[in-house]
Order: structure tokens, then C-alpha cells, then sequence
């Protein structure tokens, strides 16, 4: 407890990203699989972050790259998706991701 | 003793030095004196907000009767100075209703939230030349995001309110909100680009190495700047999201007594936080060409902050609102595509700045004039194109009237 | 990190980011889900902090509670007569095993492999070096990625625009 090392942010990272990847498949809601999403991609960032802070490497500041380019797809990915959940709203009046079945059969 | 025998403690041009003197006099260890100094810069960060504001709700009524030719709160005390200190009685008496249907617990969290940012922002604004909290690297990222989290508390005022009214005015002021964001980072992105740095402190102690304020180098950010400030904070000419007229009292309808009182206070303070970035950024902060030596800097900082927010006050006492549409336009249409120019011209002047190396004596007067001259060809050219001021102002507007997913336009019909 | 702020703050962040994304998945109503999940990603903020990632941290905080939350937002406002519950699927029991499945798997790799740790401090500062790389080194990634932005723009326009809207004026 009286000191914070890699392990303890790649545990926060790994449970952030498993509520994520739990409410992305188990929400009926179609906002609650985004937000499910974007708990993942927090996941993620935070881990690489960390590698970034403690691991050794020559160029440390990569992490923090890699982190802007998931930042930079999330946010394209969270606006088109939003505009699908928009539309099928329109066509279908539910964003309910279990009624929306078209192609099961 | 030690205190006074030190030499520094009388130093009031900086607060900072009597401060950090009477800590190093406690002798205690690094950690609480870091503690401390922060509590000590917080807390008196605070007590200059609420006191400014107390006295600004005075002077500004007093100042916008004088323009609309009427006199004001003349009542209560003399002259009426006592005017807000009896309102802030009165909002803390008042009963503090939460509406039926409301949900509670965002209803409660939002007067708060809507509090952060405005108080945050003051961290990393420098007063003086020590005098600043966190004088962070990215300090004008920071500025951008910390504001940034106004759009979610004031959604949450409206929403968690249950009423139409306040709903709408959240919405409406979150795509405002949204929108002028983009034109405040653009506007900031040219400066960032001049100085080459993020840091606040930075930005002040380049406008006084080259002696001269950024303002006269890029004229139209900070018009840009001060127009978004003003969507920001909800000011008139827009402020939207309160049109009495068409939405009650904006996303705050719900809210009354000391909860109200929260959101009006907020406002004020972003406004000052809108006018504390402009004096920092293209005011040259607390420096006045040497003249900081004498008077202390916090003193010109507060002047040159008193002197932008009163044209927020002047602006509220004499322009009319603008209609949604017309602000909307206004940013996507006229303001976005200037702004995206003036940073490319801005990182171009740069760059030729750097292979050139002219001296600071041609260069800078130089790039002000073609900054100012394109400023004003950019804005009037730009405006000819989208059709205004070629005396025919008749067009294709959009009407009011909207129903869902169908935008009616009238003036193709009407001759 | 064994300096007494950055422990005491982490613990603080880790509980507030872990606690109000739990929050997320298990609170019933949508928006109180979002409002929570903008508590997290603020406490993931802090963390970038404690890890002097300032840039990423300012950036978190401009990008994820300034931007997507409000999507989220948006989609859940526009949306009206959707459910406004957080109600979970027929898929609740199989998705929790497998999260916790998976955050078991990394959280034992994190603990059982011997990272090469080291011994450096925090980032001075590190804003002009990400701009340095992302000018030179990852320029071409960093130019795919603002094509990537614009065509989410027209796409997302593309696909919320009315059926059969009038050309607009001009």
C-alpha cells in the first residue's frame, strides 16, 4: 500500500475494460453498449499509458501516441454511431439492440 | 522577527512573497507547506471571486441603467452598494424548492457542478509573477476542457429539472456551447501557434520580452475569443438559453433561492474566468511595459480583467439577442471557416518568420499589419459571399417553425 | 511512486474511476449512467495525472467528457420514446462470466509477468515531444487519422440527415 507500481494501474485498466466489455454485451439499450465501448477504450489508454510511464524503452513517449490515435478513432467511432442509433431510432422506434433483428433470419 | 528582518515580506507586488515567508517562518515540513500554500491560494482565489462578484452585480446594474438612461438600485444603503448583499440575503431565505418530478439527486448535484469549471480555471491563471496555483505546461489545453465541462452540468440542470422548458434551453445551450468551443480552440490554436508554448506563464512573459500585447499582433482571435466568451457564459447578445420571451428563465426555469443563486454566481465567475484568459493570453497578463516594477502586478492583472469583463456589461447594455439561427450560422458558416484561414496564415507567418529571421522590429509590426489588414478583408469579403451587407439583406432564411426532421425556409415563395 | 501524494491520490482515483464505472453497468436509470460515466473518466484523467501524462490527461478530459459524453447524451435525448432503462439482455449471465473471464486473464498476466521496469521518473513535460512525434515520426498515421475524423463527420451527417430534406439556402 505505500507505493504504486505497473501492477496496480494494469488492474484498474483490466477492470475497467471488463465492466466495459460486460455492459457492451449484455445492454439491451444501444447507448449502453457505447458506453460499455468507451469503458473499454478507457481500459485500454490507461494501460498503455502506464506502459509508457514504467517500462523500459527507448522511446517512452510511443504510449502516449498510440493513446491520442484510440482518443482521435473513439470519438469518429461515438459520432457515427450515435447517428446509426439515431436513425434506427427513426426506422424502427427502439434502440433496443435485442428487438433490432432484421438479419437473424 | 525573522519575518520582517527578511526583507521580503513587505514585498506586496507579489503576494506570493509575504505568503511564502510566513510558511518558511513556520518551519514546517515540505508537505504541509505544500498543503498550505495551496490552501492559502485557493481560499484567496475564492474570497477575490465572491467579493468581485458581490461588487459587480452592483456595478454592472448601476452601469446598464446609466446606458438604458434610468438609475438603477438607488435603495437600499447609499447609492445603493448594499443592493447585493440584500439580494444574496434574500436568495439564502428563500425556500429552497425541488419540483415535484425532479430528479433529485442530479437536480441537487448540477448548481454545484456548474461551479467547478468557473473556480478551476482560476488555478492556472497567473496574477503575478509567482502568483499562480498550478502553473501547468498545457495550461491553455486546460483552459479549453476545464470549460468543457459546463455543457454536461448544464445538461444535467435541465434535464434532471423535468420541465420542457428547461430541457430545451439545456439543448439549446449545449449546441451553443458545442459550437462556439470549437471557435474558442481555433482562436486559442493561433496564439499557441504564435508563442509556440501552452503555459500561461509563458504567454505572458513573451508579450514582455517583445513588449507588445498579442492583440495588436492577431486581432481577430480575440475578437473571436470575446464573442465566443460571451456564448459561453451566457451573456447578451446570447444569451439563448435564457430568452425569457421563448424559454422562462433557460435551463435554470426550475431552480430558486440560494440554488438559483449558485447558477447566477457561476455565471459571473466564468465571465470573469473568460476575461481573466483574454487579459493573460492577448493582454499581456500582469505585466504593463515595466510598469509592474511599481505597482503590483496583480493590481494591473485585475484592472486590465475589469476592463474586458466590462464589455461583456457594455454588450449586455445595448445590443439586442440574436436569434438561434442566426447564432448557429454565425459560427459554422461565418466565424469557423476565418478562423481555420487565420490559423493556417498564422502558422505560415511563423514558419517565414523562422527562415527569414527578421529582427523583432520589422517582424512583428509587419505581421500585425498583414494580420489586421487580412482580418479585415477576410470578414468583409466573407460576409459579401454568404450575402450580407450588399444592401439586399432579403434571402433564404429559416423560419422558427420546425417540425421534426423538416426545416421550413420561407422567403422562396415570398417575393 | 512512493512519494506520499501520489499513493494517497491514487488510491482516491482508483476508487472513485473503479467504483463509479460499477456504478455505470449496475444503476437502472441511462442517464444517471452516463452523468457516472463522466465521474469516471474524470477519475481516469486523474490517473494520467499521477502517471504525468498531463497532456493525455487534459486531452481525456477535453475529448471524452467534453465530446462523447455528450454524444451520449444527445443520442439518449434523441431518442425519446426509447427506454430509458439500463436494463441488461438475455446475455447477462454469459457476458459477465466472460468479463470476468477476461479481466481475470489480465490481471493474472499483469501480476505473473516480470515487466522490465524502469527506473526513470515521471515525463518533465510532454506536449512538444508528442507534437515532435506526431509531425515526424507518425505523420502519415497522423494525417490518415484526420481523414478518418472527416469522413466520420460526413458519414455521421449523412445518416442523421431527414429523408428527402430540402436543399438548404445557398
Amino acid at each position: 500500500m505505500d507505493s504504486v507500481d505497473l501492477e496496480h494501474f494494469l488492474v484498474i485498466g483490466a477492470i475497467l475494460f471488463g465492466i466495459g466489455l460486460y455492459m457492451s454485451l449484455a445492454k439491451r439499450n444501444f447507448v449502453g453498449v457505447l458506453i460499455g465501448i468507451e469503458l473499454m477504450f478507457n481500459g485500454v489508454n490507461l494501460t498503455f499509458i502506464s506502459f509508457s510511464r514504467f517500462v523500459e524503452s527507448a522511446e517512452p513517449l510511443n504510449g502516449h501516441i498510440f493513446v491520442i490515435f484510440v482518443i482521435t478513432v473513439a470519438a469518429a467511432e461515438a459520432a457515427v454511431a450515435l447517428a446509426l442509433a439515431v436513425l434506427l431510432y427513426r426506422l424502427r422506434d427502439t434502440i433496443n439492440v435485442d428487438q433490432i433483428d432484421l438479419l437473424k433470419w | 522577527m525573522a519575518i520582517i528582518l527578511s526583507g521580503e515580506w513587505y514585498d506586496l507586488r507579489d503576494l506570493a512573497n509575504p505568503i511564502r515567508e510566513l510558511i518558511d517562518a513556520l518551519g514546517a515540513p515540505d508537505a504541509v507547506d505544500y498543503v498550505l500554500w495551496s490552501l492559502i491560494a485557493a481560499l484567496a482565489i475564492l474570497i477575490w471571486l465572491v467579493v468581485s462578484v458581490i461588487a459587480f452585480i452592483w456595478i454592472e446594474r448601476r452601469l446598464v441603467a446609466l446606458m438604458q438612461n434610468r438609475k438603477g438600485p438607488n435603495r437600499v444603503g447609499p447609492a445603493g452598494l448594499l443592493q447585493p448583499i440584500a439580494d444574496a440575503i434574500k436568495l439564502l431565505l428563500k425556500e429552497a424548492i425541488t419540483t415535484r418530478d425532479a430528479d433529485r439527486i442530479l437536480f441537487w448535484l448540477a448548481p454545484i457542478i456548474v461551479f467547478i469549471p468557473t473556480i478551476v480555471v482560476f488555478a492556472v491563471v497567473p496574477f503575478g509573477e509567482s502568483m499562480v496555483l498550478a502553473d501547468l505546461n498545457v495550461g491553455v489545453l486546460f483552459l479549453i476542457a476545464v470549460a468543457g465541462i459546463m455543457t454536461p452540468a448544464v445538461f444535467i440542470a435541465g434535464w434532471s429539472s423535468n420541465n420542457k422548458y428547461a430541457l430545451l434551453a439545456a439543448m439549446r445551450a449545449i449546441a451553443m456551447l458545442i459550437s462556439y468551443e470549437l471557435i474558442q480552440v481555433l482562436a486559442l490554436l493561433a496564439a499557441v501557434l504564435f508563442i509556440g508554448s501552452m503555459n500561461l506563464q509563458a504567454f505572458v512573459s513573451w508579450q514582455d520580452e517583445y513588449n507588445t500585447w498579442l492583440i495588436f499582433i492577431l486581432p481577430l482571435p480575440v475578437v473571436a475569443y470575446v464573442i465566443a466568451g460571451a456564448v459561453e457564459i451566457n451573456r447578451s447578445p446570447m444569451d439563448l438559453s435564457e430568452a425569457e420571451s421563448e424559454l422562462a428563465a433557460g435551463y435554470h426555469t426550475e431552480y430558486g433561492g440560494i440554488k438559483f443563486g449558485f447558477f447566477y454566481q457561476a455565471e459571473y465567475m466564468a465571465g470573469f474566468a473568460i476575461a481573466a484568459t483574454v487579459t493573460t493570453l492577448f493582454l499581456g497578463g500582469w505585466t504593463l511595459w515595466g510598469l509592474e516594477e511599481w505597482i503590483p502586478g496583480w493590481i494591473i492583472f485585475l484592472g486590465k480583467l475589469y476592463a474586458v469583463f466590462f464589455l461583456y456589461i457594455w454588450s449586455r447594455g445595448t445590443l439586442p439577442r440574436l436569434r438561434i439561427d442566426q447564432l448557429m450560422a454565425f459560427a459554422w458558416k461565418f466565424m469557423l471557416p476565418l478562423m481555420l484561414v487565420n490559423a493556417l496564415v498564422i502558422a505560415v507567418e511563423v514558419v517565414v518568420w523562422e527562415e527569414t529571421g527578421a529582427s523583432r522590429n520589422v517582424a512583428l509590426p509587419a505581421i500585425g499589419a498583414v494580420n489586421a489588414t487580412l482580418a479585415v478583408i477576410l470578414v468583409i469579403g466573407w460576409a459579401r459571399v454568404l450575402g450580407h451587407g450588399s444592401g439586399l439583406q432579403r434571402g433564404y432564411r429559416a423560419t422558427l417553425t420546425r417540425e421534426i426532421g423538416k426545416i421550413y425556409y420561407t422567403g422562396a415563395e415570398v417575393s | 511512486m512512493e512519494d506520499t501524494g501520489t499513493v494517497v491520490a491514487f488510491w482516491i482515483l482508483a476508487a472513485l474511476t473503479v467504483g463509479a464505472a460499477l456504478s455505470v453497468a449496475a444503476v437502472r436509470n441511462l442517464i444517471h449512467s452516463v452523468v457516472l460515466l463522466i465521474v469516471s473518466f474524470a477519475g481516469v484523467a486523474g490517473l494520467y495525472i499521477t502517471l504525468s501524462a498531463d497532456f493525455i490527461a487534459v486531452v481525456q478530459i477535453l475529448i471524452y467528457i467534453g465530446a462523447i459524453a455528450i454524444l451520449l447524451i444527445f443520442a439518449i435525448v434523441l431518442t425519446p420514446r426509447a427506454g430509458r432503462l439500463n436494463q441488461e439482455g438475455f446475455m447477462l449471465l454469459p457476458a459477465l462470466a466472460l468479463a470476468v473471464l477476461v479481466a481475470g486473464t489480465m490481471i493474472f498476466v499483469a501480476f505473473d509477468t516480470s515487466w522490465a521496469i524502469s527506473e526513470r521518473d515521471g515525463f518533465e513535460e510532454t506536449a512538444t515531444a508528442i507534437g515532435d512525434l506526431l509531425l515526424d515520426k507518425y505523420a502519415l498515421p497522423f494525417e490518415i487519422a484526420s481523414v478518418l475524423l472527416l469522413s466520420a463527420i460526413i458519414g455521421a451527417i449523412l445518416l442523421v440527415r431527414p429523408e428527402g430534406a430540402e436543399e438548404g439556402p445557398e
